[in-house]
């Protein structure tokens, strides 16, 4: 048995063989470069195309990066070490004057003793942000939070904050990083605030104006609730219309005499000091925070099936989408002044943000209705069976699934709107990369410096614009539903 | 056609701007601060410092007339103007005087209702060359690639140039001085062109200055002066004294640092007017005594505040040329104080 058994089976084997390496060309890095580089004649000639592309870049711009001078006190002080260090005929990048401006670029004209202002401004905008942006992760909420408050109150003692102020930031951070451990929801009281806050802290004056600024729209709350009573529609009418008279007409007498009465005021400071990063950002997260509410309300009224609400919102649209930015700048720089009465003092920067927020808004109402479209019908058809009216419908149903759909086109708007506002250069004021950039090569140290302050301006917003973009992704991830 | 339908209906916004706010000296004296509009930023001529501090030549007319009107030279809210805004922002009422660097043309002083109230540099246009291109007169430059900015008065003196000497050129079009020099170094152009001043500045600029020339033709006149707008002579006036002043200054050797002693011992009769020792001119334009003594004491008379901005001790280097004063050979002529 055991004989026939060994003739027929010679061998059998005990042991598992060892796992041989796959052969060279099937693995690790050849196979990455086979598959990824040289995949055919076609991709190989891309590929060394490419390479040869990149050779003659670094080949261009390597000596120029190389032989950068980090301390100088002006051009000719750059070229000098340059010409000692490399000999001479050598050349090199002189980002000497992004060391010695680089206050300018990021806040413009600002006052230097009250630097730490928008700092803080910008630092507590976190916090302002935490609970819409990353409202369901518990774990990014607190690095975000705390890095946040690390890096602001390191920046608020290096630029020499008053102690209180400093106190007050921190009281802050700490109060909302708990907060937001327990119950993020209530942050969004801060959210609300930030507006009327920023706005403070950045042009300074008064508290009391953002006060009974803020006083309207809770006037327009008790209206509302008053009204109710009688007619829906006189309800929404005194809503709209209540804050609006007292703004106009009472908001303004109302703070000056409180102030009168108690002073809270910070040193003011002009909108024409405004300049550099701090402008772009004021105007382009206004113009977000804005544009956005105003895009969904366009969106919607242009789908809306009332003919007066739809043709006004389709004129709007296609108008300011027809109308180049630059146009709108100008006209409100040039054109207003002509139209309000002699002496009207209506602030620049506000002009420039109202426009800027109509024109990305034209934009957002399009992107919208591109989400809105794309719902089935089978969605407002279900909300209908459900006995939704218009705005549950809305609210529950068919925003959240077209704001999502919407998030790239969304996303996409914001940044082009952020990098549209170096455009209000045009308009005498000063953006980072040109008005700014021209500013300090008009001194005469600085003359004939050129691709230094573009590239540092650049990055910066690359740096900006390149984080909004990973935060549409990571959204868009997060609110996946489909392919659970 | 687009365009004057497009200035008349400035024009007309103007008048009525203009007859609803004459009188500006009341309007500046109320405000307390004078607005005074300024280039972005031009070499020597306008431009804040890091800590936003404005210095310049055109800087320091405006520092003059408030010293003048408001006795204090920070009075000054500088509004930086672009080429395209300037002249709106006079006209609209944004700013009470336009110091920024623009030339005085015809056009702008009727149709636009602009007044200038003097000239503060007599500029010219010029070329700047590469000493390797062999030439050295703008002459030879016929089929030359030129960098020139477009939507200025250089761009149509270089067209009504080339075309008056019967030559040929392709033009590079820039939208700065910046960019110019970019492209001129970079080899894109064989020549550039701007005002003297600026080719000057620019060329100081260059890593390596001895290998550029600036050739010897002017092509064109470009008197920069302070404007106002049409409808207010009083305050006009009060703008080209004030210039006045810092030109007469200069010429009866008037500076910064021994105004006051002349003030007290000066025993000429022109000088007493002028520093108010004697006659009280500021009266006749609505201003004090010593309007005139403040305005010099600002930033000094007119030789001064060439020199310390654009003058042959900076690095841009210009010498006084066409804007020496009469006695010196140039055209810098303060009207007699009387």
């Amino acid at each position: 048995m055991s004989e026939l058994h060994a003739e027929t089976v010679p061998f059998v084997r005990e042991t598992m063989l060892p796992p041989a390496p796959p052969p060279t060309q099937e693995a690790g890095a050849v196979r990455w470069l086979r598959t990824n580089l040289f995949s055919g004649p076609v991709n190989s000639a891309l590929t060394i195309l490419g390479l040869l592309i990149v050779w003659f870049l670094v080949n261009h711009f390597w000596n120029w990066f190389a032989h950068s001078v980090w301390n100088a006190g002006s051009l000719s002080e750059c070229r000098q070490i340059i010409i000692d260090r490399w000999g001479e005929g050598s050349t090199g990048a002189c980002w000497a004057v992004v060391r010695e401006r680089w206050m300018q670029f990021t806040f413009g004209f600002y006052p230097s003793g009250l630097y730490w202002r928008p700092t803080m401004a910008f630092g507590l905008l976190f916090v302002a942000l935490a609970p819409v942006l990353f409202s369901e992760s518990r774990k990014i909420r607190r690095i975000v939070l705390l890095t946040a408050a690390v890096l602001t109150l390191s920046a608020m003692a290096v630029l020499g904050a008053p102690t209180h102020w400093f106190i007050f930031a921190a009281v802050i951070f700490i109060g909302a990083t708990v907060i937001a451990e327990q119950n993020p929801g209530r942050l969004l009281i801060f959210s609300l605030l930030f507006p009327f806050l920023g706005v403070w802290w950045l042009w300074g004056g008064s508290l009391w104006g953002p006060i009974m600024a803020l006083v309207g729209p809770v006037l327009g709350w008790v209206a509302y609730r008053l009204l109710g009573r009688f007619s829906p529609i006189l309800a929404g009418i005194g809503m709209i219309l209540v804050p609006l008279l007292w703004w106009i007409f009472l908001a303004g007498d109302a703070a000056r005499d409180a102030e009168n009465l108690a002073s809270l005021a910070i040193p003011a400071v002009a909108s024409d000091r405004f300049g550099g990063f701090l402008l772009s950002i004021t105007i382009g997260l206004s113009g977000i925070a804005l544009s956005l509410p105003l895009g969904i309300v366009l969106a919607l009224a242009r789908r809306s099936d009332m003919f007066l609400v739809k043709t006004l919102a389709v004129m709007f649209i296609e108008f300011i989408r027809g109308v180049p930015l630059i146009a709108l700048l100008f006209v409100a720089s040039l054109l207003l002044n002509y139209f309000m009465p002699p002496g009207t003092n209506f602030d620049i920067i506000l002009r420039v943000i109202i426009m800027v927020t109509v024109f990305a808004a034209a934009y957002m109402a399009e992107v919208i209705r591109g989400g809105l479209a794309a719902l089935p019908k089978g969605q407002y058809e279900a909300a209908d069976a459900l006995g939704l009216d218009y705005w549950k419908a809305q609210r529950l149903i068919i925003l959240p699934q077209a704001l999502k759909i919407s998030i790239p086109g969304i996303v996409s708007t914001f940044i082009g709107m952020f990098k549209d506002t170096t455009l209000v250069t045009f308009v005498g004021l000063y953006d980072p990369l040109k008005s700014m950039s021209d500013a300090v090569r008009a001194s005469t140290d600085w003359k004939g410096i050129y691709w230094e302050p573009y590239i540092f301006v650049g990055l910066i917003f690359f740096i900006i614009c390149f984080g909004m973009s990973r935060y549409s992704m990571y959204l868009e991830r997060r609110l996946q539903r489909e392919h659970r | 056609m687009k365009k004057s339908i497009f200035l008349g209906t400035v024009a007309a916004a103007t008048l009525t701007a203009g007859m609803g706010m004459a009188d500006t000296l009341a309007d500046v004296k109320a405000r307390g601060e004078l607005n005074c509009g300024v280039n972005t930023g031009l070499v020597g001529f306008a431009a804040p410092d890091a800590n936003g501090n404005w210095t310049g030549f055109d800087v320091d007319v405006c520092k003059a007339v408030a010293a003048a009107v408001l006795g204090d030279p920070a009075k000054v809210k500088y509004v930086p103007t672009t080429g395209q805004t300037r002249f709106t922002a006079l006209a609209s009422g944004e700013v009470d005087v336009l110091a920024r660097n623009s030339t005085w043309t015809f056009s702008r002083d009727t149709d636009l209702k602009l007044d200038f109230a003097g000239v503060n540099y007599y500029d010219g246009q010029g070329f700047m060359v590469s000493k390797d291109l062999g030439v050295t007169s703008a002459k030879e430059l016929d089929g030359a690639t030129v960098c020139i900015q477009t939507g200025t008065t250089t761009e149509l003196n270089l067209a009504d140039y080339f075309k008056a000497n019967n030559m040929t050129y392709t033009p590079v079009n820039i939208d700065s001085n910046a960019e110019g020099e970019q492209q001129y170094m970079a080899g894109a152009c064989d020549a550039y062109t701007t005002d003297a001043s600026g080719l000057a500045a620019t060329r100081a600029a260059f890593a390596d200055p001895e290998n550029h020339i600036i050739l010897p033709e002017i092509i064109s006149k470009e008197p920069l002066g302070p404007a106002v707008r049409h409808g207010d002579s009083n305050w006009g006036d009060i703008v080209r004294w004030t210039l006045y002043a810092l030109i007469a200054a200069e010429e009866y050797g008037i500076t910064s640092k021994n105004i006051e002693e002349l003030a007290k011992s000066s025993q000429n009769p022109e000088v007493q007017r002028l520093l108010g020792t004697t006659d009280d001119l500021g009266a006749m334009i609505g201003l004090d005594k010593e309007w005139a003594r403040r305005a010099i004491a600002a930033s000094g008379n007119y030789g001064e505040i060439f020199a310390a901005n654009i003058g042959e001790q900076t690095p841009i280097g210009l010498a006084r040329g066409l804007n020496a004063q009469w006695t010196q050979g140039g055209l810098m002529y303060a009207m007699p104080f009387r």
